[in-house]
């Protein structure tokens, strides 16, 4: 047998709860999120890292949730689009993108947002330009991007608003 | 007199409404009338009914769905693109643990093929899409590795890969029931006029040949679907990702060889589909459906990326032909066109695509003398499919990179011969219509879009710093150049004399007074069920959180055709709005006698009946709807749209093509670096004309969408092949555009008074991509000089006029 299906133990913290999961070496953090937590907010578009709708927050950095084994997601802290929500009230950043009509098929929402959250923690006043690279991951075929950026744009200044 | 209602200043405006914003086909509207501040709730940029489960991820897709006790389904793809199938094994794969079914074409229950594409290719297969064998096991794992070890023998054949070596003498047919390679029932002709004589009045002639690329819709959801079978009366439950649910049902019963209506469709949050999520999503159902009665238990399929490159369908490739005519004053006098596209191994699309095609070739001018031949061929590649404006794009790249070709040829400026050719009102199209008792404001929108742009200003300045670099040779402003294009086109709206528009809708008020309602069209993404919410809620004159919308589920609504053409604001709206009224007009009678008043003194607002000008006289709608369900009032219908006939002459191609047509004017500015051929689109204008935006937000949303994907099309993306090999099938290679590669997109919504679609809207979604490639095609002839006649505007072609590009077959010559 190869070493795929080998069983391990992860355990991570998914949205502030802690977890432990039993699946085999091969495993991606993807499928660990989806297919064992059932947290199918976070979409799989690609499963090479080009499209970005896998994206989720670990330990602080956006990445894409396809190329991480979830074995080396042991210990981290993850963060998905199912943790931006908080007591029923949206996140700045998806609020914004409600407003600014940022969504249409919405499968690549999740990621999207995922990644403005990532860029705006890193960097609460971006430019337009730092926007559009801290998206330049997520691929959405929908938009044209234009209201995403809107969007985060907006959700910036929200969030800096709120911390002065 | 009732108490408690409060009417909102909103709300009192509303009272001067006229009952006649809200026509019916036929109906006329006054002159005069526009949108401005007259409704509370369309026209108006409210966020989408959806936008709440998608921002937080709980908005179910497909692949979102689990059952317990649920299969994984997986497909053996054909290794070659032409080959005979000498033998299968599936011994190896039967006896593997975890696996419950192998299954071959010879097991299939019902018909192998639906509509030409086969579930299970049995002796022969035509492109490497397709099926010969599937599995369904405990895991995607064991399911992949009971794949891998099915052994198939072949005889490879030879194939045919291009429109030159399908139309070829003696050529190899592709399928036995399509002599000489041509698509079935492809061949569309417009006959009009004499264009012998046309171009004997001509001062200037030119023959020109332009070609577009094979293109992936590339929706970022890939396919899925789960099929749960039901064990009791041998029925089953479809959930997916479907742009067409009954068109699915169609294809399950099919494949299981059943009534139809044993078929239960349920459309999923649906992550893009563009015309794609059809012939693919009826292959997948069928094979899961087929699997899920053969074990008795859900199956689910997904389709990873590389898959759905595979077996999905493309936008056709176009060779366009074109011969044309004009008299020294820029008058056209003749137009002659053969526009062929390569269909792929099966097909049952280009007959639809290549009717609007026909209707199309000649764009939005008035010509006297027109003759087009459109057809499809077969070759030994993936099957075209609808994408995003059908035909149209192609089309238009050609014909609008002709009219700036023969303005050249006739020293007039681009602008002046469009204008002088454009459809105004009472013009006579290609195919004989008259353009009467419709809105053509053509003229006017580019005039629009031409200050807007500040066209002439923007044009005359880069062609002075173009000569002023080549003047400084050697310098590096040389290297960039900068160029401005403009393209123009009308559109059809919704499928006019392609095929029957009739479709419905339900709506249904709750004794709480929330109004429940459904529609056989889909949202796809763009936003139709928040565009339909509007609609009902504006007629009802209730606020749009109380509406409740349900997607598509094909055992509670009749089949109302396909989610396509645009059709479903601009037809969907129409049927949405009919319900809408007879629910309405109940519920007034209702709300009159409890007011003691006659119903046709009553008008609505944000949830509130009251007379017109005394709103004093009030009552909630809840308080109607509650009264009228509790008193046995009818208060849900079920509204059938029916659409005039508009009759057609195949042989001619000559009649009323459509009800009324969208109109369109995008100017491209882009920059080219003529060391590495990079094009660089640097700004979009597009103007619109959308008849009135029933919510500009997602109206904008749409153009914004159609300019990026325009733009993928002019100078990025192509499926590249290897005889019939796709040899790009993931986003690594097959590059689609980035937030980093848009340009400044500046969509102009342009309102105008056409009588034909619910609350005067037009079609808009395909509209909002077709004119794109064509500006930004000029755009970069204007920088560069140099004419490309082939898509997309790659580095090579832009640099050495030809495409490098691997393998062969493609469109390049």
């Amino acid at each position: 047998m190869d070493t795929g299906s080998r069983e391990i133990e992860v355990n991570l913290t998914v949205n502030g709860k802690k977890v432990t999961v039993t699946c085999p070496a091969n495993t991606r953090l993807l499928d660990l999120l989806r297919d064992y937590l059932h947290l199918t907010g976070t979409k799989e578009g690609c499963g090479i890292g080009e499209c970005g709708a896998c994206t989720v927050i670990m330990d602080g950095k956006a990445v894409n949730s396809c190329l991480v084994l979830a074995g080396s997601a042991d210990g981290s802290e993850i963060i998905t689009i199912e943790g931006m929500e908080k007591d029923g009230k949206l996140h700045p950043i998806q609020e914004a993108f409600v407003r600014n009509n940022a969504i249409q098929c919405g499968f690549c929402t999740p990621g999207m947002v995922m990644s403005a959250k990532a860029l705006l923690d890193a960097n609460p006043d971006p430019t337009e330009e730092e926007i559009k690279i801290g998206i330049s991951g997520n691929l959405c075929r929908c938009t044209g991007y234009k209201q995403i950026v809107d969007a985060i744009k907006e959700a910036a200044e929200v969030l800096r608003r709120r911390t002065a | 007199m009732q108490g408690g209602a409060v009417i909102t200043a909103e709300a009192m405006k509303s009272c001067d409404r006229e009952p006649v914003v809200s026509q019916m086909p036929g109906e006329a509207i006054p002159e005069g009338q526009r949108s401005d501040g007259r409704y509370c709730v369309v026209n108006k940029p409210v966020p989408r009914v959806d936008a709440y489960e998608k921002v937080t991820g709980r908005a179910k897709y497909a692949a979102d769905i689990y059952f317990p006790n649920m299969l994984y389904g997986k497909v053996l793809r054909s290794r070659y693109s032409h080959a005979r199938i000498l033998s299968v094994d599936t011994s190896a794969a039967e006896a593997m643990p975890g696996v419950y079914c192998v299954l071959t074409a010879k097991d299939l229950p019902g018909e192998q093929s639906w509509s030409t594409y086969l579930f299970l290719a049995g002796d022969e297969v035509r492109y490497t899409g397709d099926a010969i064998a599937m599995v369904a096991a405990e895991t995607p794992q064991i399911a992949e590795e009971a794949i891998r070890a099915i052994k198939v023998e072949y005889e490879p054949l030879p194939g045919v890969y291009s429109i030159e070596e399908a139309l070829a003498e003696g050529a190899l047919q592709v399928q036995d029931y399509a002599p000489g390679n041509i698509v079935r029932n492809t061949h569309w002709p417009v006959r009009k006029g004499n264009v012998e004589e046309g171009f004997a009045k001509s001062d200037v002639i030119i023959e020109r040949e332009y070609r577009t690329q094979y293109i992936e819709h590339a929706y970022i959801e890939p396919e899925a679907a789960v099929v749960v079978p039901n064990p009791v009366d041998g029925s089953v439950t479809v959930y997916g990702s479907l742009q067409n649910p009954f068109m699915t049902r169609r294809a399950v019963a099919v494949a299981l060889g059943t009534q139809i209506g044993k078929v239960h469709v349920i459309q999923q949050t649906l992550g893009g589909s563009f015309g794609g999520k059809e012939e693919v999503m009826g292959l997948m159902c069928g094979r899961a459906a087929v699997m899920a009665v053969k074990t008795g238990r859900p199956v689910k399929m997904v389709n990873t990326r590389e898959e759905s490159f595979l077996e999905s369908a493309k936008r056709h490739p176009f060779r366009l032909r074109y011969k044309v005519g004009a008299t020294r004053d820029g008058k056209i006098q003749a137009f002659e066109a053969e526009l062929v596209d390569e269909g792929g191994a099966y097909n049952s699309q280009a007959q639809f695509m290549n009717w609007r095609a026909c209707v199309h070739t000649t764009g939005c001018y008035e010509i006297p003398n027109v003759k087009v031949d459109v057809y499809a061929v077969h070759t030994n590649k993936v099957y075209g499919g609808a994408m995003r404006g059908y035909s149209s794009p192609q089309v238009i790249f050609g014909q609008e990179s002709l009219m700036d070709e023969l303005a050249e040829a006739l020293g007039m400026d681009p602008v002046e011969l469009r204008l002088k050719n454009a459809f105004r009102p009472g013009s006579v199209t290609a195919t004989g219509h008259k353009l009467e008792g419709q809105s053509v404001p053509l003229v006017d929108l580019i005039k629009r879009v031409l200050d807007e742009t500040d066209f002439f200003a923007v044009r005359e300045r880069y062609r002075k710093e173009r000569e002023e670099a080549a003047q400084s040779t050697g310098a590096p402003e040389g290297r960039l150049r900068k160029g401005i294009g403009l393209a123009a086109s009308f559109r059809g709206c919704g499928l006019g004399a392609e095929s029957p528009d009739a479709t419905g809708a339900f709506v249904a008020v709750m004794d709480d007074g929330s109004v429940l309602i459904r529609s056989g069209l889909t949202d796809n993404g763009q936003g139709l069920s928040t565009a339909h919410a509007q609609i009902v809620a504006e007629e009802l004159g209730v606020k749009i959180e109380d509406i409740v919308y349900q997607r598509v589920d094909t055992s509670s609504i009749p089949d109302g055709g396909m989610t396509v053409a645009s059709r479903g604001t601009f037809t969907g709206g129409r049927a949405m709005l009919g319900a809408a009224r007879e629910v309405k007009k109940a519920l007034f009678e209702v709300a009159a006698r409890m007011l003691e008043c006659d119903p046709e003194d009553l008008t609505s607002a944000e949830g509130i009946i009251f007379v017109k000008g005394d709103p004093s006289r009030s009552i909630t709608f809840k308080e109607v709807a509650n009264r009228a369900f509790w008193s046995g009032r009818e208060v849900s219908k079920l509204f059938w749209f029916i659409p005039p006939d508009l009759p057609w002459d195949r042989p001619t191609g000559q009649g009323p093509a459509f009800p009324t047509y969208a109109y369109a004017c995008v100017v491209a500015e882009v920059q080219v670096d003529m060391e590495t051929g990079a094009v660089d689109v640097l700004k979009v204008t597009a103007g619109h004309d959308v008849g009135m935006a029933i919510n500009p937000a997602l109206a904008k949303g749409q153009i914004y969408g159609g300019i990026a994907m325009g733009m993928g099309m002019a100078i990025m993306e192509e499926v590249e092949f290897s005889d019939g090999d796709i040899l790009n099938p993931n986003f690594d290679e097959y590059i689609i555009p980035t937030s980093m590669d848009v340009p400044e997109a500046k969509p102009i919504l342009y309102e105008s008074d056409d009588p034909v679609g619910p609350f005067r809207a037009k079609s808009l979604g395909e509209g909002a991509m077709e004119c794109v490639a064509a500006a930004i095609a000029n755009a970069v002839a204007d920088a560069t000089g140099r004419r490309i006649r082939e898509l997309p505007l790659n580095l090579e072609r832009v640099l050495l006029g030809k495409s490098l590009k691997r393998g062969k077959g493609g469109a390049s010559k």
